[in-house]
């Protein structure tokens, strides 16, 4: 069967891939877009290894089509920093040393730059709920806590 | 200068109050930015042209005779390059090739990796092929015709040394015992430790408590799943990149399953997304170099989540009695503890290891261990962080909660009352040098968080836990660049930060800021041998040997100012990273750059080397205390407060160390309240995804507080002790018993999920 050709943007940069039917976004982005900072840990939407937004949204890209991207604004871990400047959650993420394998990494960060958006000033509790479908198994979640805490105050300039 | 140095410039202070310059401060670590940024290399981020996709047919029965394999229709699909199985590896004898570590059998590896006669698990591997793209090589999996003969299986210890039971395999007689049994069993080995007599022990005894217990099986739960890929040329010659906690154990045990030489294996380490011990092995390796051969192009295998938790992993469950006896001032006169673990598939559980740690804690004059290693329908037991100690840690310290309430002691004076202490004899036969038990039991007792008032429905947990800690084969090389720079070379993976440990420890001795360090991960064609990333050794035993290391650079570095200076070696000495004439009187310097920068003049080029069988290791303690609130509407359990206390010997850097003690106790607290693996009616693998298999998220824990604790090892350069394991083992018994407390009955059997706990409530 012939390929789909997809029309798309990707942190900001047009782009398109031929992919077939059943590819994933996730496959799209890792095997035809050479782009293997989001990671598959599961390919069921339970680990958040592969976060991407969607028009801004947070989805798994593990459950979103390869053709869903036609049209669509793609933002991935390769498009959060900002050419030589790392986003401030980078940023605290290694100075408050949240990763230690760091294979969960880009989807935390992924997801947690998308909570800062819709909520700047989040609660323990509010950033526990929302990173709740991104797995790590080396840290207790405790320093990531505290990279997103730190992130977003500086963001709002405190 | 670029950023990453930069931010190491600013936080490296002068020498602070423990005396070191570099040790003991929190420098971004060297490959973070890599890590945030999504451009670090991982297993299955590896990209050959012409690449292949392998896919693994694996057996859908827990335990079935193979009749037959037919690949022909799969052989004829367009694509497809190759298919192998059994057939196409060596049938390996019981001689076996020293493995470096824990003696290894390669028969049973060779046989986990690809079924022979029998497929002895739901997901064991019994063929692979490898196609142009994932969708041929999924068809064509499915085209291999497979016939089988379902025997009836086996899951649970206690249930596979019943006489009736299924025997998995013909040839296995019980070790240990004597005489040796005439009849095959499912019972690989009886283990047993211990010192005094029991029965004269528990006669002296004013208060007995004893208990069973049971601890499922459960999976290290990595977030990356086993991935590689395998280059092979016509010369014999065979490139693997791989997902792995030991580049050398790689090839070794490739080579051996695929009867190469060693020489003709070359294995390159990407970064590893997580392994606590379950990438200690090889599954999809020797496969990919396989159909590699056959093929004559790369092949690319990885594996997906179910893959992941049917055929890798898990760690041992099992049944564990324990038995305790003490006076009345709660001295502890005797110890018995009896433990059957779950092997899986193949001989190997860590059961000795259960026996030997249980106890260790303690100062106990009359006790006695005894395991048995059992073989069961499951996928072959891996190591898991600390593997078999927190089992049996979780029977030991929930009976000393029993014991605490009977001589209505408090749980952490009990445990200070006998604690090890330097000099004593541990259960399993050495003698402690320094440790810092007692020193974990006073921060505990200190800690704002075992006096803070609990509510309703609340209780508190304490717990202890123990684990050796190992040192072994290490290597390390040291090269000084032409502009001063300093590359400090490896061979173990970095698992959870050591690049920045050994960075940290390269400085200190050089005398050099870190920013100036580049830590780096080679294959195993660039350095020396080292033994795998395990048995938290590698800060510890690859320290050491950077260390020494350094000290020949530093020599050399000497040597080359003397020759600068026209002086003997002894007039220069190496203070904070600059030679000093000692000779002339006026106190003349060279730093290390500028040797370095005329080093082709001087002699050429400027490295040291170090490998050794590094001893020493320091054993390491760690108390938890945890508050659980229950729900007795629904049973659920929730994880209210959590510190973790451990003697690290030194922490090198403290943040990463904390890491691994919040790490470990979540990994814990999953252990004792959620995870398990769930079969179905034919021994199938019923939840092997997360989503049924339940890792905690972040919204089921608090802030896990740590206190680290310094009783500096004293047969290490800066007192390393080893710090990944330990924080695994008390967590079990330490929400255990503070479940018990808050629910007010007995909580002895893992998970203590929502529907046992409130079945146990409603039993009361």
């Amino acid at each position: 069967m012939a390929k789909h050709h997809v029309n798309t943007t990707i942190n900001g940069d047009q782009t398109e891939f031929l992919c077939d039917t059943e590819q994933t976004l996730l496959d799209c982005l890792r095997d035809e877009l050479g782009l293997t900072g989001s990671k598959e840990g599961c390919s069921s939407g339970d680990c958040g290894a592969c976060s991407v937004t969607v028009d801004g949204r947070l989805v798994c890209s593990c459950l979103v089509l390869g053709i869903e991207a036609d049209g669509a604004e793609i933002g991935t871990i390769e498009g959060i920093a900002e050419d030589d400047d790392l986003h401030p959650l980078q940023k605290h993420f290694l100075k408050e040393a949240a990763l230690q394998c760091g294979i969960c990494t880009p989807g935390f960060i992924v997801a947690a730059k998308s909570l800062l958006e819709h909520n700047p000033d989040p609660t323990e509790t509010e950033m526990r709920f929302w990173l709740a479908g991104n797995l790590c198994r080396c840290t207790g979640y405790d320093k990531i806590i505290k990279a997103v805490t730190s992130a977003a105050a500086e963001m709002r300039g405190e | 200068m670029g950023k990453e140095e930069k931010q190491f410039d600013e936080l490296s202070p002068n020498v602070q109050a423990n005396g070191y310059r570099v040790v003991g401060t929190r420098p971004v670590r060297p490959d973070g930015i890599e890590k945030v940024t999504g451009k670090a290399n991982f297993g299955a981020d590896c990209e050959l042209p012409g690449m292949l996709t392998g896919v693994v047919v694996r057996s859908p029965h827990a335990h079935a005779k193979i009749l037959s394999i037919d690949t022909t229709r799969a052989m004829k699909l367009k694509g497809v390059k190759a298919v192998v199985t059994s057939a196409d590896f060596p049938e390996i004898g019981p001689k076996q090739r020293g493995a470096g570590e824990a003696p290894v059998s390669f028969r049973d590896m060779s046989r986990n990796v690809m079924a022979r006669d029998k497929a002895l698990y739901d997901g064991h591997t019994v063929a692979a092929v490898a196609a142009t793209t994932p969708a041929i090589a999924e068809k064509a999996a499915s085209l291999i015709e497979v016939k089988y003969k379902v025997l009836p299986y086996v899951l649970d210890a206690r249930e596979a040394m019943k006489s009736k039971a299924p025997v998995l395999h013909k040839d296995v007689f019980t070790k240990g015992v004597d005489p040796r049994p005439k009849k095959a069993s499912n019972v690989t080995q009886r283990f047993e430790f211990g010192m005094g007599d029991i029965d004269a022990g528990f006669a002296e005894a004013d208060v007995i408590v004893d208990h069973d217990f049971t601890a499922q099986c459960v999976h290290q739960g990595y977030i990356e799943p086993h991935a590689c890929v395998a280059n092979t040329t016509q010369d014999g010659m065979a490139t693997v990149w791989c997902s792995t906690q030991g580049q050398f154990m790689v090839r070794n045990y490739c080579a051996t399953v695929c009867g190469m030489d060693i020489s003709k294996v070359r294995v390159l380490p990407a970064e590893i997304g997580g392994g606590f011990g379950g990438k200690t092995v090889v599954y999809l390796e020797p496969l990919a170099i396989v159909l590699s051969q056959k093929a004559g192009k790369p092949v690319k295998v990885v594996m997906n989540r179910e893959d992941v938790f049917r055929a890798t992993g898990p760690t041992s469950g099992g049944h564990a009695y324990c038995r305790i006896g003490a006076k009345k001032d709660g001295t502890l006169v005797a110890g018995e503890l009896t433990m059957e673990y779950e092997a899986g598939a193949f001989a190997g559980s860590p059961v000795h290891l259960g026996c030997m740690t249980g106890f260790a804690p303690y100062v106990i004059p009359n006790s006695k261990s005894v395991g048995f290693d059992v073989v069961v329908n499951r996928p072959k037991a891996a190591a898991y962080r600390a593997p078999g100690a927190p089992v049996a840690a979780f029977a030991v310290e929930s009976a000393l909660d029993l014991l605490a309430k009977k001589l209505n002691m408090d749980p952490i004076a009990l445990r200070e009352k006998n604690a090890a202490t330097e000099g004593t004899k541990a259960a399993y036969g050495p003698k402690f040098q320094k440790i810092g038990y007692v020193e974990t039991l006073e921060a505990a007792k200190n800690h704002p968080h075992y006096s803070a008032p609990l509510g309703p429905n609340q209780g508190r947990g304490v717990a202890s836990g123990f684990w050796f800690n190992i040192g072994g084969e290490s290597s390390a090389a040291v090269h000084v660049n032409e502009d001063g720079t300093v590359e400090v070379v490896t061979a173990n993976p970095d698992i959870g930060g050591s690049r920045a440990s050994m960075g940290i420890m390269a400085a200190e001795v050089l005398g050099i800021d870190v920013s100036r360090v580049k830590p780096l991960i080679t294959d195993t064609a660039s350095s020396a041998y080292s033994a795998l990333t395990g048995g938290s050794r590698v800060t510890f035993a690859v320290g050491q040997m950077v260390c020494v290391a350094c000290d020949k650079v530093i020599v050399q570095l000497r040597e080359r100012a003397a020759k600068i200076w026209d002086v003997e070696v002894d007039d220069v000495e190496w203070v904070a990273g600059s030679a000093v004439n000692r000779k002339s009187g006026k106190g003349e310097t060279l730093s290390l750059a500028e040797i370095a920068n005329v080093a082709g003049k001087t002699g050429g080029p400027i490295s040291g080397q170090s490998s050794s069988d590094v001893q020493g290791a320091g054993p390491g303690f760690g108390t938890h205390i945890c508050d659980v609130e229950v729900d007795p509407e629904t049973g659920r359990s929730t994880v209210i407060r959590y510190t973790a206390i451990q003697d690290v010997g030194t922490a090198i850097h403290p943040s990463y160390v904390e890491g691994q003690l919040q790490g470990g106790a979540a990994q814990g607290i999953g252990w004792a309240l959620n995870e398990e693996y769930i079969y179905d009616a034919n021994g199938c693998l019923e939840n092997g995804g997360f989503l049924d298999y339940r890792m905690p998220v972040a919204s089921d824990l608090p802030m896990i507080d740590t206190v680290v604790v310094e009783v500096p090892n004293p047969n290490h350069r800066f007192g390393v002790r080893g710090v990944g394991e330990v924080p695994i083992v008390p967590p079990l018994a330490a929400v255990a018993n503070a479940v018990s407390a808050a629910a007010d009955v007995r909580m002895a059997d893992l998970p203590i999920s929502p529907p046992r706990l409130l079945a146990a409530i409603d039993g009361k």
